[in-house]
């Protein structure tokens, strides 16, 4: 079972916790004026890339925050978690501090 | 009966305390101290079941958990019985009860033997071939022949009695293994101050140094020095676990073991679980899990009395029980030279050590021809005789052509093999370590580690006693710093008598007999053979995994333990390619099975899963209800008159709440609080209503988007002041519901100032309907104007009822006048029933879940998750209304605007009306535009709901039908397994269309 860092609470094991999504999937602002293939890929279309990958979780079982995580889908490990509203990692500067 | 092969002497039992025991209902006596499988051996026993496929007579192969064959069921009575337990690893206590399995309709004498003669029809992959046609006879005619035929133990029939606990631990250190490398790694790790946990899956500590009488160790013998070192580690506060297996690793250093508490005992005390599952996070694992010794695949080699070489030394060393009286030993190393010599000196005689490497050299094999041992060099066993046990081993010399001379027959009672050794890799594997294939070991090895953790001794590929003692100090000292830094050992532990060990042989044996006429068995327990295994790469196999799924090798409850490496081995030589790019099987937990009940815990029975009871339950109890499932509630169904059924039962309930006053509980609905001051700005975006205009004490029947356009959710909602809002959800969504409002304000509206609150546990709800329904709550309502202008359909006000704080709102879901009084909960029950006193001068009648579906169905009134499916939105389901379409922006809002959703011929809502009145259609039955039809029919909707209304006096049905809409006043056609059905398309609505009884 994955320990997960909560941003709020700290490390807590994975049962207190749920998965909520890609990140950075922002609900657009004045969606009257994108067209419906915008809409669409917005709404179904999901990166699934093998590597780093941005992930919203919530600590559904303890503050009830959603926040955001840098997961590596090879390894199945948590790289980093911010709170929702922080900027996007680096992630590129994150896979090279993991190599190293 | 006697033990014939009890040694005189030796052994850890205790021959003071006489335990006994039946196997297949012949009494037996063993020690304290026995395992089931040393007191059978000690007994003569041999013959301990019928192999899976072939149903060859079979007996023990190994003395530990990796045993493929001596599968036994044990236990006296149905709720205490345990099948497809490996003999070697059942404790004995007085008045164990053991029978063999897969035998028909005795082990001497078994029907399924047959198969082993027409084994020539039955190749690898033979049910992929032979059972495909005709298609209908797999369900009917070949799977329950081979499901009666094939198969290990029977599941016991009766509930399991015993109970079992979990327990969550933390531990600096685990340490998983208390052989040599364990002991010394958890000694290291103890030096350090932390926390140390050592488990072991034997009854005592010391792994193989239980059954080593020769090596001391720092000058003592083995077993004085295990004795010493368990005492040391209890002084410093080590947790040690005995009778406990480390059966699965996970991620982050979880791991699972599995603590057997009182299978041991002939009267366990009753407080004790019979297991403990602990779930053990460790800061650092040290992984010293030994090795598993691997069989030589020759002709025949599956007979009872072949044992693996080192099996028989622990047997004879520990158990003091002789596997034979003449024994042959058949190996490809050293080690089985250990067993020659310590057979010996009990006394039994060795006829001869054949090993096939052409020229074995060494200590041990000097020290075996110094005792006079004959030894057979380039010399392999190429068939053995014995039906029920091994009689003769055939011995050939290798012609070093891949052939082999005449054999010279030579008499025994027990043939011991040794193939070399596997380092048990399973939990390295497990935690997802990179293995490596080690040429000079000719054996996997742990490479890279991916968790906190480090292999020691046997498992990392280290053999010699001393070297094991101080890789395990080690691997210990390294895990107490927390460092994947191996320190060169600090600590060296003296060794003496014993002797390094090095060969082994991967693969089939070679003979010269006609490879299509032998069986060598690679995996003993799925009957799998050197020849299936040919066959595979013959027919294109390459890979392992393609290998071992056609040929299921591996793949039996022992997962391979001891077949796996031997496989890759005949793989590797078939298509002439190294073992490393052939491959290895992917390690899954659990290491060993473990039970059913100690994954349960305590989760079963009352306590399987919470239980939501309304408050009226006790009362629904008394009049006799039947109690529906809806999630973790128990919902009265109907309230059922002494001979009534269901059916008049519900009829009478619908038909006295439209004509006189019904009560229902409606506490399970689920309830969310909306405060502050952007509470409406919030309730605009998640609701596709308008909320900015509601007044105070009103109310709105709210509808939920997801953003994909869909609908969600829906429900009633109440302003009780400018800045609160009383949600309302159905009853399944509520906890999705709040999740979804929470996801919305935390990260898409961060900015609105809102407060969201599950009330669904405070508030109770009994919900008073009917016409007579303001005249029933009149006097216990205080202080309020019920009238129809002060308290109109759709309001909500706060109040007290019967003399407690209540928001009272008028809705209504049956269409008639309806209040529903939300009370707190811990009045609910008392509201409930002073409600149902002062009904009784109207008669009123309590109803359940059933009537209240009948009822909403006669009025249109959709359940989300019933008439919905995910895929309907609003307009579909005939809530275009309740789009607020000048908003705007609310969830949904852009997803609806996309031109699919608008399409004519989606599905719709709309009444069905069977030409047949009393015809009721079934929920989920499929509906086809014209009676005559080909099969795959053209499926234009489907039934949602459908009953027998009471009110109408014939069936109705809602239906989401395929531009319904456009639809109403055709006959459309529900076929049915026997006939088709013909229905009228109406509105959805088949009560008081215009609604008038809302406003009595």
């Amino acid at each position: 079972m994955l320990i997960i860092r909560c941003p709020i609470c700290g490390d807590r094991p994975e049962l207190e916790f749920r998965y909520g999504g890609e990140g950075h999937v922002a609900r657009p602002a004045a969606t009257e004026a994108l067209d419906d293939q915008t809409v669409a890929d917005r709404l179904y279309m999901r990166t699934n890339p093998k590597g780093l990958t941005v992930e919203r979780w919530r600590h559904v079982h303890g503050c009830g925050r959603f926040f955001n995580a840098v997961r590596d889908t090879v390894s199945d490990f948590f790289v980093t978690t911010y709170k929702a509203g922080e900027p996007r990692p680096d992630l590129d500067a994150l896979k090279k501090e993991a190599v190293r | 009966m006697s033990a014939p092969f009890r040694l005189a002497t030796g052994g850890r039992i205790d021959r003071s305390k006489p335990l006994r025991f039946t196997f297949d209902g012949a009494a037996y006596t063993g020690f304290e101290g026995d395992t089931l499988a040393s007191a059978l051996i000690a007994g003569g026993v041999h013959l301990m079941g019928r192999s899976f496929k072939y149903h060859r007579p079979r007996g023990f192969l190994t003395a530990g958990p990796d045993e493929p064959n001596a599968l036994v069921g044990v236990g006296a009575s149905q709720d205490r019985y345990t099948p497809n337990l490996r003999a070697p690893v059942v404790e004995l206590h007085d008045g164990l009860v053991a029978e063999s399995q897969n035998r028909w309709p005795s082990l001497r004498f078994d029907a399924g033997a047959v198969n082993d003669l027409f084994s020539r029809f039955l190749p690898a992959g033979f049910y992929y071939k032979t059972f495909m046609w005709p298609k209908s006879f797999w369900k009917t005619v070949y799977e329950p022949k081979i499901r009666s035929m094939a198969g290990l133990g029977k599941a016991p029939t009766a509930p399991d009695a015993d109970r079992y606990t979990q327990v969550y631990a933390h531990v600096d250190v685990l340490v998983v293994g208390a052989g040599p490398a364990g002991l010394a790694a958890a000694l290291a790790a103890a030096e350090s101050g932390r926390r140390v946990m050592l488990a072991d899956e034997q009854p005592e500590v010391g792994g193989s140094l239980l059954h080593d009488v020769t090596a001391t160790i720092e000058g003592r013998p083995a077993a004085a020095w295990v004795a010493e070192t368990l005492a040391a580690l209890e002084a410093k506060g080590v947790q040690v676990l005995t009778r406990t297996t480390a059966f699965g690793y996970y991620p982050h250093n979880m791991l699972g073991l599995l603590e057997r508490v009182t299978d041991h005992y002939a009267n366990p005390d009753p407080k004790l679980p019979r297991e403990r599952l602990w779930q053990v996070r460790a800061g650092e694992v040290v992984l010293a899990t030994g090795a598993i010794e691997r069989p030589l695949v020759f002709p025949e080699n599956d007979r009872p009395g072949i044992l693996l070489a080192d099996a028989a030394r622990a047997y004879a060393n520990r158990w003091a029980a002789s596997v034979g009286k003449r024994v042959v030993i058949a190996t490809a190393c050293d080690s089985a030279y250990r067993t020659a010599l310590d057979l010996k000196a009990h006394g039994i005689d060795v006829a001869v050590v054949a090993d096939l490497r052409p020229m074995p050299i060494g200590p041990l094999v000097d020290a075996v021809r110094a005792a006079g041992i004959r030894v057979e060099a380039g010399t392999a066993v190429t068939g053995t005789r014995g039906r029920l046990r091994v009689r003769v081993a055939h011995l050939s010399r290798l012609d070093g052509r891949g052939g082999a001379h005449a054999p010279e027959p030579v008499a025994c009672d027990a043939l011991l093999m040794s193939g070399g050794w596997t380092p048990t890799v399973h939990l390295f594997s497990q935690s997802r370590g990179k293995l490596r294939f080690d040429e000079g070991l000719q054996a996997y090895v742990p490479s890279v580690s991916v968790e906190k953790e480090r292999s020691a001794g046997g498992c990392n590929g280290v053999f010699d006693l001393a070297a094991v003692l101080a890789d395990g100090y080690a691997a210990g000292e390294s895990a107490a710093r927390a460092t994947r830094v191996r320190a060169p050992a600090s600590r060296a532990f003296p060794v003496d008598g014993t002797h390094p060990v090095t060969g082994g042989h991967l693969g089939a044996v070679p003979h010269s007999r006609n490879p299509s006429a032998v069986k060598a068995f690679v995996d003993f327990q799925n009957d799998v053979t050197a020849k299936d295994l040919k066959l595979a790469t013959r027919e294109g196999l390459r890979s392992i995994e393609h290998v071992k799924r056609y040929t299921t090798t591996g793949m039996a409850t022992d997962q391979g333990k001891t077949s796996n490496m031997n496989a890759l081995g005949i793989v590797s030589e078939a298509i002439k390619a190294p073992i490393p790019q052939i491959g290895l099987t992917t390690f899954r937990a659990p290491y060993t099975p473990v039970t059913f009940g100690s994954f349960a815990g305590a989760s079963r029975g009352d306590l399987f899963d919470p239980v939501r009871k309304t408050p009226s339950h006790s009362f629904a109890v008394e009049k006799g209800a039947p109690f529906e499932n809806v999630g973790q509630w128990k919902r009265a169904w109907w309230y059922p008159r002494p001979g009534e059924d269901q059916h008049a039962a519900v009829r009478r309930e619908v038909k006295a709440m439209r004509s006189s006053v019904g009560m229902f509980d409606a506490s399970t609905l689920g309830k969310i609080e909306v405060v502050g001051p952007d509470a409406a700005a919030f309730m605009e975006m998640l609701y596709t209503n308008a909320w900015a205009k509601l007044g105070v004490g009103r109310c709105r029947y709210g509808v939920m988007l997801r953003e994909d356009g869909f609908v969600m959710d829906d429900g009633v909602i109440g302003r009780l002041a400018a800045d609160r809002f009383h949600v309302t959800t159905t009853t399944g969504g509520a906890p999705r519901v709040l999740n979804h409002m929470e996801d919305y304000l935390q990260t898409e509206f961060p900015h609105l100032a809102v407060w969201l609150t599950s009330i669904t546990e405070q508030w109770a709800v009994t919900a008073v309907q009917g016409p007579k329904a303001r005249d029933v709550i009149a006097a216990l309502v205080e202080g309020v104007d019920l009238s129809d202008a002060a308290l109109p359909h759709m309001s909500v006000v706060e109040c007290r009822v019967c003399g407690v704080p209540a928001r009272l709102f008028r809705v209504s879901f049956t269409g008639e006048l309806g209040y529903e009084i939300n009370v707190p909960a811990d009045h609910g029950a008392a509201v409930w029933q002073a409600v149902y006193e002062a009904g009784q001068a109207y008669g009123i009648t309590p109803y359940g879940t059933e009537a209240m579906h009948v009822a909403r169905a006669e009025k249109g009134y959709i359940i989300v998750g019933q008439e919905t499916d995910g895929t309907a939105g609003p307009d579909d389901v005939g809530l275009g209304w309740a789009i607020g379409k000048a908003k705007p922006d609310f969830v949904g809002k852009r997803a609806l605007a996309r031109p699919a959703m608008g399409a004519a011929d989606r599905k719709q809502l709309v009444g069905l009306l069977t030409e047949d009145p009393a015809t009721v259609l079934e929920e989920g039955a499929q509906i086809v535009a014209d009676p005559v039809f080909e099969v795959p029919a053209r499926m234009i909707g489907h039934v949602t709901s459908a009953y027998e209304s009471p009110t109408l006096d014939r069936s109705i049905a809602l239906a989401m039908v395929k531009g319904g809409r456009a639809r109403m006043g055709e006959t459309i056609y529900i076929p049915m397994p026997d006939r088709v059905i013909a229905a009228k398309v109406v509105a959805p609505v088949f009560y008081d269309q215009e609604g008038a009884r809302l406003n009595g």
